[in-house]
C-alpha cells in the first residue's frame, strides 16, 4: 500500500476561504467543491487508489492558470494537475488538501502549421484528436498511446508517453518541439516553440516525462510527419516466448526498423481472441506481430525479409495482412488486450518496466514462476521492438489481501526488471505506484540531483507532491548542504 | 596554467570536490576540439578528462553503446561501422570550423548536443543520450537514464545534460542509442532560383512521405539537396516519386559530409553565425541578413531551420535583430569577440532566472566551465 503525505489541516480548516478565492479567479462552474462534482476527479486509470479533493478547478486561459497557481503558491496549498486522468501510474491521483486543476477546458486545436510540420494545441486535445485535425492535410502525430481516444496531449507530455509506433517514430519527447507552461509561483515561460534546439539549457526536454511536478502545460507544439502511403503487418507464431524474443533481436540486427514489434502471450492471445475474434492462433506460446510502414516497394521488401527470419528463429504460423482491414483485424486484438484480460478478472494491475531485449524470454519464464509464488496469474502484452514489458496481473480487490498480493508481485516484477539491466518504466510514469521502488534504480545522491532540478522549478514543492519520489522535496535542505563543502551527509531522510 | 588529469570517475569526483571547497573553477577538456565553441572565458585550471576512455558495452542487437564520456569520437564510429551501425543524429565534422587540434570525443558530442543534417529526421544529440554517469559541481558522483531505449523513471536528465556545454556536471559514462546504416543513399538536386523557392521545395519534399533525411539550400551553387537513404528498392522508388537530379551513394555522402562541416560550403570568414529560425521563416531572415551584411555568406540545413552566415567581420549583435522567432549563435569567432559577445541568444527575464536556478542546483559554487554560456555564471 503506497501512502500519501499526511493532509495539512490548515488548509482544510481554510477549505470555504479557498474555494471562494478561487471562485474569483475562475468564476461560475469552473469551481468544483460538491461531493457529487468531486467524485468524477477521485482517481485516475490506476484505480486501486481513490482521494477526493478539497476542491476542483477547471481555468479556460492561461491567465487563469497563472492566478491560480500564485494563489497558491502565497497560500501555501497543494496543486495536481489532471488532463483525461487516464495515468496508469496515479500520477493524477488528486490529494486531499489539494487542488485539483482539471486541464479539460483547454481543448482547442490553435494552429496547424503546415509549412513549419507543426501544430499548437492546447493541452487538453486529445492525442487522437491532433491527428483527426491534420489528416486532411496527410499529416499525423506520431505517438499513439492505445488510450489515444481518451487521454489529453497535456498527459502525454507529463509522461512522456509512447505507443506501438514509438520504436520507429519516437516517443512523445521526440516529437514535441515547444511548450507553454506556468510554473508555481504563476511564471508563465515558453521553452522551445517552432524551431530546432531552443537556446540554452534543454528545459523542454525535461518537462517531458515531469509527471506533472515541474510546471502545468499550458500549449504544446507537436511536429507533425506524413502519413506513410501502406502498412502491413507480418502475425507470426511462436512455440515459445523466447523464440519471438530471439526473433524481434534478429529483426533489428538485420538493420531493420519496424514501425511496431508486438508480443502477447498465450494467456493474452486468448483472451483478445475471445474479445476480438482476430483470427489470433491459439496454439502458440507467443504471438509477434510486426508492423512496416512506408511505400509499397519498400514495405514489401521488408515484409519479405522479416518472413524469412522468422522461418529461420522457428515460426509456426506466418501470415501478412493483404489489405487494410486484414492489418487492424491484426491489431484489433492486440489493442484491445487490456480490456480484453478485464474480462477475465474483476481488477489488473499494469506494469510496465523495460529490460533489454535480450532478456525477454528469460524474463518472461521467470514470471511463470512468479505467478505459483504469489497465487496470481499474469497475462503479457509488451512492445518487445523496445523490450517494455506490460505484465497485467490479474486480483480481485474483493478478496481480502489480492491488491497487497498484485502490488508485490509488479514490485517483484520490476525489481526483476531493473536486475537484468532495465527499468521500472518505460512510458507509464513512476506517478505513485512505482514510487517506492526508485532507491532499486537510483541511490540517495541520484534522486537528490532530480530534486535540485525540482526546486528550482517548484522551491515550496507544492507542485503534484508526493509523486515520483519516495522522500518530500525539501529545497531548503538541499539549498543548504553546499555551504558545508564535502560534508554532505544527510540524516536518515523521512520517507512516507 | 595548471591540469589535473584523473584516472576514473572517483579521482575525478575527488578532484571537484576539492575544487568546490577552494572555489577554484575549472575547465573541463576532453579531446579539446571543441574549446572554441562557447563564450571565451579563460579558467587557470583544466580538468583533463582524456583518460577518462574505452568503450565499456555495445551488444549491436540492443541498439545501445557505453563508453567512458572521453572515449574519441573515431573509435565508436569505427566500432559502429563494423556492425553496419551508426550515431544517426551525424556528429558533423567541425575540427577545421572551430580551429581545433584534439580529437573530438562522444561526451564533448553530447555536451554540446552536435547534431548534423540528419537531425531533420533522427532527432537531436540529446534524443539519443539514454543514460549517463556524471559529477556535479560539488564533487557528488550521480546518474540518470539508463541502458535501455525506452524509459521514463525519474525526470529526463540526459535532456538536460546534452547541450549544457559542461555547466552542470561533467559527464564520466555515457549509453548512448545507436541504429542501423541505411543500405544505401543518394542525393537529388533540384536549381532553384531563390532562397523562396527553395524552401518550398524542401517544404514540399518534407511533407510527402518519401523520408528525406537531408535537406539543404545551398544558394552559391542555386540548389536544393535531398538526401534520401534506406533499402535499395525504397530509395529507388521515392527518388523516381521525387525526381530531380542525382548525386550517386559516394558523392552524396561527401556532399552532407560538408554540409555537415561547413566551412568546405560556406568558405572561411572572420565569424561564423547558426541560426535556428522557424523553418518557414528562413527566406525573410536571409533577406533581412543579406540587407544588413551584403558581403555575407549563407546556407541552410534542416529545411531551412538551421541558417550558416559567415560574415567579414564583427557585427555588435546585429545578426539577432534579422531573426523573429527562433535564436541565433556565435559559432566561431576569434576570443576577444567571443569574450565580450553574447555567444549564446540571450533568454527573456523569466526563462533567465530559471536557468539560472537549475544552474544552481548542479553547480551552487560555479566551479564547471563558469561563464561558457552567460556572462553572469
Ligand atoms: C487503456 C489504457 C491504455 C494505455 N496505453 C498507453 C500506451 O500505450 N502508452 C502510454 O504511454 N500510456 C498508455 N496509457 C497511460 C496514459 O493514457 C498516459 O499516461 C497518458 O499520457 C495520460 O494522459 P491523461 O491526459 O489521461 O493524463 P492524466 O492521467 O490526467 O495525468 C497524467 C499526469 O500528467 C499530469 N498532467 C496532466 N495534464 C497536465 C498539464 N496540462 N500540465 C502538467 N501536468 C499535467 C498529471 O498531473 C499526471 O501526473 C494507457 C492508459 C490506459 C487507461
Amino acid at each position: 500500500m503506497i501512502l500519501m503525505p499526511e493532509p495539512d489541516a490548515t488548509a482544510l480548516a481554510r477549505r470555504a476561504e479557498i474555494v471562494s478565492a478561487l471562485r474569483r479567479i475562475v468564476p461560475g462552474e469552473g469551481v468544483v467543491d460538491s461531493e457529487t462534482g468531486l467524485r468524477a476527479y477521485e482517481c485516475d486509470a490506476l484505480t486501486a487508489y481513490r482521494q477526493m479533493p478539497m476542491v476542483a478547478v477547471l481555468p479556460s486561459t492561461t491567465a487563469q492558470v497563472a492566478a491560480v497557481l500564485s494563489y497558491c503558491h502565497e497560500n501555501n496549498i497543494k496543486v495536481v494537475p489532471r488532463g483525461a486522468g487516464t495515468s496508469l501510474s496515479g500520477g493524477a491521483l488528486p490529494l486531499a488538501d489539494g487542488v485539483l486543476l482539471a486541464m479539460g477546458k483547454f481543448n482547442r486545436v490553435v494552429e496547424i502549421d503546415e509549412a513549419n510540420r507543426c501544430a499548437v494545441v492546447q493541452p487538453g486535445v486529445t492525442n487522437l484528436g491532433i491527428s483527426q485535425a491534420v489528416k486532411h492535410l496527410g499529416l499525423y502525430y506520431a505517438p499513439d498511446p492505445s488510450s489515444q481516444i481518451a487521454c489529453t496531449i497535456g498527459g502525454n507530455v507529463a509522461e512522456n508517453s509512447g505507443g506501438v509506433h514509438c520504436l520507429k517514430y519516437g516517443l512523445t519527447t521526440n516529437n514535441v518541439l515547444g511548450v507553454e507552461i506556468v510554473t508555481l509561483e504563476g511564471e508563465i515561460i515558453r521553452l522551445g516553440g517552432k524551431h530546432y534546439d531552443g537556446p540554452g539549457y534543454d528545459l523542454l526536454g525535461v518537462v517531458v516525462g515531469s509527471e506533472g511536478m515541474l510546471g502545468v502545460v499550458t500549449e504544446v507544439t507537436v511536429r507533425l510527419l506524413p502519413i506513410p502511403p501502406i502498412a502491413r503487418a507480418v502475425m507470426i507464431g511462436f512455440p515459445s516466448v523466447e523464440a519471438a524474443g530471439d526473433c524481434v533481436a534478429a529483426v533489428i540486427a538485420a538493420g531493420i526498423i519496424p514501425g511496431g514489434m508486438e508480443i502477447m502471450d498465450k494467456p493474452a492471445i486468448a483472451a483478445a481472441e475471445a474479445f476480438v475474434q482476430a483470427g489470433y492462433p491459439l496454439d502458440v506460446e507467443a504471438l509477434l506481430i510486426v508492423e512496416l510502414d512506408g511505400n509499397e516497394a519498400e514495405v514489401d521488401h521488408l515484409a519479405a525479409a522479416v518472413e524469412r527470419i522468422a522461418r529461420a528463429h522457428g515460426a509456426v504460423s506466418v501470415r501478412t495482412s493483404a489489405s487494410e482491414e486484414e492489418r487492424l483485424l491484426f491489431w484489433a486484438g492486440r489493442k484491445a488486450a487490456f480490456p480484453a484480460v478485464g474480462r477475465l478478472s474483476p481488477d489488473y494491475l499494469c506494469m510496465d518496466g523495460t529490460i533489454p531485449r535480450k532478456r525477454i524470454g528469460e524474463v518472461l519464464n521467470r514470471m511463470k514462476t512468479m505467478e505459483n509464488e504469489f497465487g496470481l496469474r499474469v497475462a503479457n502484452v509488451f512492445h518487445a521492438g523496445d523490450g517494455n514489458l506490460h505484465p497485467l496481473i490479474m486480483y480481485d480487490a474483493n478478496i481480502p489481501g489480492q491488491l497487497q498480493a498484485a502490488e508485490d508481485f509488479g514490485a517483484a516484477i520490476l525489481r526483476l526488471c531493473v536486475q537484468m539491466g532495465g527499468v521500472l518504466t518505460g512510458e507509464h510514469g513512476v506517478g505513485i505506484e512505482k514510487r517506492d521502488l526508485m532507491p532499486e534504480m537510483f541511490t540517495q545522491a541520484d534522486m537528490d540531483q532530480q530534486q535540485r532540478l525540482k526546486c528550482a522549478f517548484d522551491d515550496a514543492g507544492l507542485l503534484n507532491p508526493g509523486k515520483v519520489f519516495p522522500m518530500l522535496c525539501r529545497c531548503a535542505e538541499l539549498n543548504r548542504t553546499h555551504v558545508h563543502g564535502d560534508a554532505l551527509r544527510f540524516p536518515e531522510i523521512e520517507r512516507f | 596554467m595548471s591540469s589535473v588529469t584523473p584516472a576514473d570517475a572517483a579521482e575525478l569526483a575527488e578532484i571537484v570536490s576539492r575544487a568546490a571547497a577552494e572555489g577554484a573553477p575549472l575547465e573541463i577538456v576532453a579531446g579539446g576540439s571543441k574549446r572554441g565553441l562557447g563564450r571565451f572565458a579563460p579558467v587557470a585550471r583544466r580538468l583533463d578528462i582524456s583518460r577518462l576512455s574505452g568503450v565499456i558495452d555495445y551488444d549491436p542487437a540492443e541498439l545501445v553503446l557505453t563508453a567512458r564520456a572521453a572515449t574519441p569520437l573515431a573509435e565508436i564510429a569505427a566500432l559502429l561501422a563494423g556492425q553496419r551501425q551508426m550515431l544517426a543524429f551525424e556528429p558533423p565534422d567541425w575540427t577545421a570550423l572551430l580551429g581545433g587540434t584534439g580529437a573530438p570525443t562522444l561526451g564533448g558530442v553530447l555536451a554540446v548536443n552536435q547534431s548534423g543534417p540528419r537531425r531533420l529526421k533522427a532527432g537531436a544529440a540529446r534524443d539519443h543520450l539514454l543514460g549517463f554517469a556524471a559529477v556535479n559541481g560539488l564533487g557528488q558522483i550521480w546518474k540518470a537514464g539508463a541502458r535501455v531505449v525506452k524509459n521514463v523513471t525519474g525526470y529526463d536528465m540526459a535532456k538536460l545534460q546534452a547541450g549544457a556545454f559542461g555547466t552542470l556536471s561533467v559527464l564520466t559514462e555515457v549509453s548512448v542509442k545507436v541504429l542501423p546504416r541505411p543500405e544505401t543513399e543518394l542525393t537529388l538536386l533540384w536549381p532553384v532560383a531563390d532562397a523562396r523557392a527553395a524552401v518550398a521545395r524542401m517544404s514540399a519534399a518534407l511533407n510527402t512521405p518519401h523520408e528525406v533525411s537531408g535537406a539543404a539550400y545551398l544558394p552559391a551553387r542555386g540548389v536544393v539537396a535531398l538526401r534520401l537513404e534506406g533499402p535499395a528498392p525504397s530509395v529507388a522508388h521515392r527518388a523516381a516519386a521525387l525526381g530531380g537530379e542525382r548525386l550517386d551513394e559516394a558523392a552524396s555522402a561527401a556532399l552532407w559530409h560538408d554540409i555537415g562541416a561547413v566551412l568546405p560550403v560556406l568558405g572561411a570568414h572572420a565569424e561564423i553565425w547558426r541560426l535556428n529560425p522557424e523553418p518557414a521563416a528562413a527566406p525573410a531572415v536571409l533577406a533581412a541578413l543579406h540587407a544588413h551584411f551584403p558581403e555575407g555568406a549563407a546556407f541552410l540545413d534542416w529545411g531551412g531551420g538551421l541558417l550558416w552566415l559567415g560574415l567579414p567581420r564583427a557585427n555588435g549583435g546585429a545578426v539577432r535583430t534579422c531573426l523573429r522567432g527562433g535564436h541565433a549563435t556565435l559559432f566561431a569567432a576569434p576570443e576577444d569577440v567571443r569574450a565580450s559577445a553574447d555567444v549564446f541568444e540571450p533568454l527573456p527575464p523569466p526563462l533567465a532566472a530559471l536557468t539560472r536556478r537549475v544552474k544552481q542546483g548542479f553547480d551552487p559554487l560555479g566551479i564547471l566551465n563558469p561563464r561558457r554560456m552567460y556572462r553572469e555564471f
